[in-house]
């Protein structure tokens, strides 16, 4: 909503207060102004001038020379406008005035011809192009005959104007009009307000009832329906002042009948339409649901087919207008228009929204609908209207109003109570100070001591109920006037739950090991969607959940990974030079098994990572080594290991990774995750160089998380270490024979390390050599060398018969 | 023999003093004091003077004796000394080569902010809830006083995966499933972080996916006061102990009054400048009293329980503390982004 000041100030006494004053208060008070704009930039000597004589400039087609009486002496002035001519009145910037874009106006010579001046069109003047209207867009303005010479222009086009642009919430629909922005401003000012001239003098004998009648078949969709006949318009342009401030609102002159509309409609929140009476070809109106299928043709000449839910006004016959959104291009007011059916309705707001939707058409009068209007200004406005119209288009309206009316016009009471405000907000209150907030809004009310019962003006159709009064009363109290308090009542240790800290656990872990943490967005596209799932979530046969709505193909889908968003982040940074990236994110995805889903989808939290180019980023000192697989397996188990939760890793052949380099997390034999390289065709697409990947079940780690390490005592006894290497089959997986050598050493063997794989020389070819460092101790005794000896012993026993090993001498 | 000592010890402490290598000592020792040197040679011939010269010798070569030993052992020990310190300054590395570099992660600087209003709200009391990111309808929408088709619903362009299923739009319906558990007989404070989305097109000051967290307190007798109270102690420790709070009236269905909170302006201080748009104020979060109807469809009987709400996003808090001047850059995962805040 666009509030013109000037035009504010016809309501309300603003007194010395500037916009910009006035803005920082209405903001405070609960309907914030984005914006105070001036209609245009300070111009300076321009003044009304008479075109008292107007000739073809002898050395140029295009430019006029022109006497121009300024008042206090005529000037010569050329003028390249097309449309300006002798008797006109015209905006004259006077040798030494200033415009707009720091243009100085000087005595200068055009093609020989002296020129005294500059006759000015709107937009030189600094108006917005977008507001002006049509005729006067390309030339000069001319000012009506009446206007006196010599006059400041600054004043007659409102040039000083400054408008306050309201960001308005949903509740506020009261303030989509100027009365309502008056009301307001006044209840903030404590000001009285002054309204508008609703007089209206019937000279006409005929009665509007005998060439209308008014049938709605709709009650519920259209509980008002009046309609005014005016006769013998003349169609010309509106008023200077009307236009005025139709520029100041945002809306662009036109005529003066259409103006007026505009015009009531921004006053008093009104919509109204103006039907050409004689080519609505009808003496009846009938509001009812269009025909499915049914079509008009708009105002703005397009075609519409309407759906049956569509309230139509018709002439009986076909559709004049879509209600409440715009009117049909059949019975649109013209220049010929002589008589005018004049609509002032109330149309339900869910029932306008729904058509707003279904057509795509929104238009100011279909938004103040749809957030509601006040029921006890429908007829008003009308009235209004067609007073404006009998003194600006000439025309004679006639007696009676043509209504359909079953509205309901009833206030609604909202009982205030002096303690229950003070509990509430925390105050005190007294009840006098509540009577004077409940004046200054305009709020009729009974009181009786401490308590109030308040008739809400139906203007106000946000305030229903005693909270809705509570923050009326609150905000004209000023909310900077509350105290600060704290809660004294519940006493809660709050805090986060085990599975919350334990996140931040896992996260803190990872980024101490050298991770860093991203976000990535939650939705993703068709191809990636069904990219890099771990097999355990795989086999819930999960379906790519997708938005009815996306708004791109690239954001459509709900992510089963987190792993496809987070590689486009390392070729981002791969773009841009940042070669050596360590990327994890903690999140959750989507899975869900139905094709149309009936229920949410379950959500699964998950941590996963992606490292590639070098681990060390400046390797001063150390090896120079690009990531490999068991850098983040190192990264992996140690996370386990943190958690005290024993993991196992097998190889695994999963699509997208590398089928010699990928195992698969089990936690007591269920699959958790996978980690390895990613498929080196995957790499490439992605221009990738080698990258490794781990994917995570946090939710199974959680669960399994005990959160309360026992106590074991630390051992009191010496251990032993004994070193053992086995030549075995190349294909013999390392972690096998590991995990026989504790099973069999149990429970004297407490700890099994690899420290060394070898393959070359003094090995044969399809064997490789693998050495374990064993840990031997008990916990109530030293250890004697036998006891060592005869472990030992059955467990080279066992690798030997179960992997066909043999001790490495 | 008496001066044959005296002799030898001026002569052994001479060699002593003009020694300055531990292998010369070491040769001067032997030469003195070793089976075949001199200071032995002298005490064998004793055995050839008589009974009373015995022990008068015998106390001055002993003192010779001493004399010669000290005297090697103090040098010894300084040669042994100018040694190690020759050594150690052969052993000098040039400290100002750097150190070998250690891995450093850290965290994104969104959950820095979401972690740091977590910790200050648990120490206040507060629980933090969790919900799902997809969500019904009902919990987005209706349970929050906003029904089908109301106007309000406007205000959030929502993603619908069904006409029933949605992704979340803000966190409030955790606030409703929160006192739903709860079931109308208790009170409780919470806040609940977390994901949300709009249909909006990603830009400078828009995203599709941003994040939010929003507080709730239900209780007997909550007050207004006790809202602002709370938003004040939050301010100050979020963007420090000289900013003030305004609040300022404003509308959202789910509470009644409702509040949009402003911060005092931290580059001008409350005068108006670029950062504020002149206004000297800073638009931080939104809340307000729980509306009635919210309260009432969840179980609380809203003539006894009464309550506040406020909701606030993370990255608009980054933006403002960090000078981040892009919120697509949170989740574009820049490297030398992500680096900068690590200490956030």
């Amino acid at each position: 909503m666009l509030v013109s000041y000037n035009w504010l100030k016809n309501y309300v006494d603003l007194g010395e207060i500037t916009p910009e004053q006035l803005a920082e208060k209405i903001t405070k008070s609960g309907i914030e102004v984005d914006h105070v704009t001036y209609i245009a930039e300070k111009s300076t000597n321009v003044v009304v001038g008479y075109v008292a004589s107007c000739e073809k400039h002898p050395d140029a087609d295009k430019l006029n020379v022109c006497q121009v009486d300024v008042g206090e002496e005529t000037l010569q002035i050329v003028c390249g406008a097309p449309n300006v001519a002798k008797g006109q009145k015209v905006a004259v910037a006077l040798p030494g005035a200033s415009l707009p874009g720091d243009i100085k106006i000087k005595k200068v010579k055009l093609r020989g011809v002296e020129s005294n001046g500059m006759i000015c069109s709107l937009k030189e003047l600094g108006l917005d192009p977008n507001y002006i209207p049509t005729d006067v867009a390309d030339g000069i303005f001319v000012f009506p005959e009446e206007t006196v010479v010599g006059e400041s222009v600054t004043s007659l086009l409102n040039l000083d104007d400054a408008v306050l642009e309201f960001d308005l919430t949903p509740n506020r629909a009261d303030a989509l009009s100027m009365l309502g922005v008056a009301y307001e401003v006044a209840a903030i000012l404590d000001q009285p307000i002054t309204l508008p001239d609703e007089t209206l003098n019937i000279t006409s004998k005929e009665s509007a009832h005998d060439v209308i009648s008014v049938e709605v078949e709709a009650e519920d969709l259209n509980p008002y329906y009046g309609a005014f006949l005016i006769k013998d318009v003349e169609i010309k342009a509106s008023p200077l002042w009307m236009r005025n401030y139709l520029m100041a609102a945002g809306i662009r002159p036109i005529n003066n009948v259409v103006d007026i509309t505009n015009y009531v409609l921004l006053e008093y929140g009104q919509p109204l339409h103006a039907f050409d009476y004689d080519r609505f070809a009808s003496d009846k109106i009938v509001v009812r649901c269009a025909v499915d299928g049914e079509k008009i043709t708009t105002l703005d000449d397009q075609e519409r087919t309407l759906a049956a839910e569509t309230l139509v006004i018709t002439n009986g016959k076909e559709a004049t207008a879509i209600a409440g959104v715009m009117g049909g291009a059949n019975s649109e007011v013209v220049g010929e228009t002589k008589n005018v059916l004049l609509e002032a309705a109330y149309f339900n707001g869910a029932s306008i929204r729904k058509t707003v939707k279904a057509t795509g058409l929104r238009s100011e009068a279909s938004t103040r609908y749809e957030k509601g209007i006040d029921p006890n200004r429908v007829r008003r406005a009308g009235i209004r209207a067609c007073n404006l119209l009998q003194q600006y288009a000439s025309g004679t309206v006639l007696a009676d109003v043509v209504e359909f009316d079953a509205l309901d016009r009833s206030e609604s009471i909202v009982e205030v109570n002096t303690n229950r405000v003070n509990e509430r907000l925390g105050t005190e209150i007294d009840a006098p100070t509540i009577a004077a907030i409940l004046n200054r809004l305009d709020f009729t009310f009974d009181q009786a001591g401490d308590d109030f019962t308040v008739h809400v003006p139906t203007r106000r159709g946000d305030i229903t109920i005693f909270e809705d009064m509570l923050e009326e009363i609150a905000r004209i109290y000023g909310y900077d006037h509350l105290p600060y308090t704290l809660p004294v009542g519940v006493a809660q240790s709050g805090g986060l739950t085990g599975r919350q800290a334990l996140k931040r656990m896992v996260k803190n872990y990872l980024q101490g090991v050298g991770l860093m943490e991203t976000m990535t967005y939650s939705l993703t596209n068709g191809e990636d969607i069904s990219k890099l799932i771990s097999p355990e979530v795989n086999e819930q046969n999960p379906q790519g959940v997708s938005l009815a709505m996306p708004m791109s193909e690239d954001r459509k889908y709900l992510r089963l990974s987190i792993l496809p968003e987070l590689l486009h982040t390392l070729t981002y940074n791969q773009a841009r030079n940042q070669a050596n990236l360590a990327f994890y994110e903690v999140g959750n995805v989507f899975i869900s098994d139905e094709e149309t889903l009936t229920k949410q989808p379950t959500e699964l939290l998950r941590a996963s990572g992606a490292v590639t180019g070098r681990w060390v980023e400046h390797p001063w000192q150390q090896e120079v080594k690009d990531v490999d697989f068991f850098v983040v397996k190192g990264i992996v188990e140690g996370l386990f290991d943190f958690l005290q939760i024993p993991v196992t890793f097998s190889p695994a052949k999963l699509a997208d990774m590398h089928p010699g380099r990928t195992a698969t997390l089990e936690v007591d034999g269920n699959i958790v995750g996978f980690i390895g390289q990613l498929h080196p065709t995957l790499e490439k697409a992605l221009d990738l160089k080698a990258t490794y990947v781990f994917d995570i079940n946090l939710d199974v780690l959680i669960k399994k998380y005990d959160g309360e390490p026992s106590f074991s005592a630390i051992p009191k006894y010496p251990s032993i270490e004994r070193d053992i290497a086995f030549i075995l089959d190349d294909t013999i997986h390392a972690g096998d024979v590991q995990a026989l050598i504790k099973e069999v050493g149990a429970p004297l063997v407490k700890q099994v390390k690899i420290f060394d794989v070898y393959q070359g020389e003094n090995v044969e070819d399809g064997k490789k050599s693998i050495a374990y460092s064993l840990l031997y101790q008990h916990p109530d005794k030293t250890l004697k060398d036998d006891e060592v000896e005869a472990s030992y012993q059955e467990v080279v026993e066992s690798v030997n018969q179960r992997f066909n090993a043999y001790v490495r001498s | 023999m008496k001066e044959q000592l005296e002799a030898i010890q001026v002569e052994a402490l001479e060699k002593i003093a003009g020694t300055d290598e531990i292998k010369t000592l070491q040769e001067v020792r032997v030469a003195y004091l070793g089976k075949k040197g001199s200071l032995t040679g002298v005490l064998k011939g004793m055995g050839k003077l008589s009974k009373e010269e015995r022990p008068v010798i015998g106390e001055i070569a002993n003192k010779v004796r001493d004399a010669i030993t000290a005297a090697l052992d103090e040098k010894n020990e300084k040669l042994e000394q100018k040694a190690l310190e020759k050594q150690l300054e052969a052993e000098a590395i040039d400290v100002t080569l750097p150190g070998k570099p250690v891995n450093q992660g850290g965290p994104h600087l969104l959950t820095s902010i979401v972690e740091e209003i977590e910790d200050l709200f648990t120490g206040m009391g507060y629980e933090v809830r969790e919900g799902p990111e997809v969500e019904t309808d009902y919990f987005n929408f209706e349970a929050l006083n906003l029904p089908k088709d109301h106007p309000a619903r406007d205000m959030q362009d929502t993603f619908y995966i069904t006409n029933e299923l949605l992704m979340r739009t803000h966190t409030s319906p955790v606030q409703a499933r929160t006192m739903q558990e709860y079931q109308g007989g208790k009170s409780f404070k919470m806040i609940c972080p977390g994901k949300v989305y709009r249909r909006d097109n990603d830009d400078a000051t828009h995203s599709h996916q941003f994040t939010q967290i929003e507080g709730l307190y239900v209780d007997k007798n909550v007050r207004m006061s006790d809202l602002k109270g709370t938003l004040d102690v939050f301010a100050k420790k979020m963007f420090g102990e000289d900013r003030e709070i305004r609040l300022r009236p404003s509308f959202f269905p789910f509470t009644e009054p409702s509040v949009e909170m402003d911060i005092s302006c931290k580059v001008c201080k409350g005068a108006g400048c670029s950062v504020c748009k002149g206004t000297g104020w800073i638009e931080i979060l939104g809340g307000g009293m729980v509306h009635p109807r919210v309260l009432e469809m969840a179980g609380y009987d809203p003539k006894e329980y009464s309550g506040f709400a406020f909701g606030m996003g993370p990255e608009r808090i980054a933006m403002l503390k960090y000078g981040v001047n892009d919120i697509r850059a949170f989740y574009t995962n820049d490297k030398r982004f992500l680096k900068q805040y690590h200490q956030a």
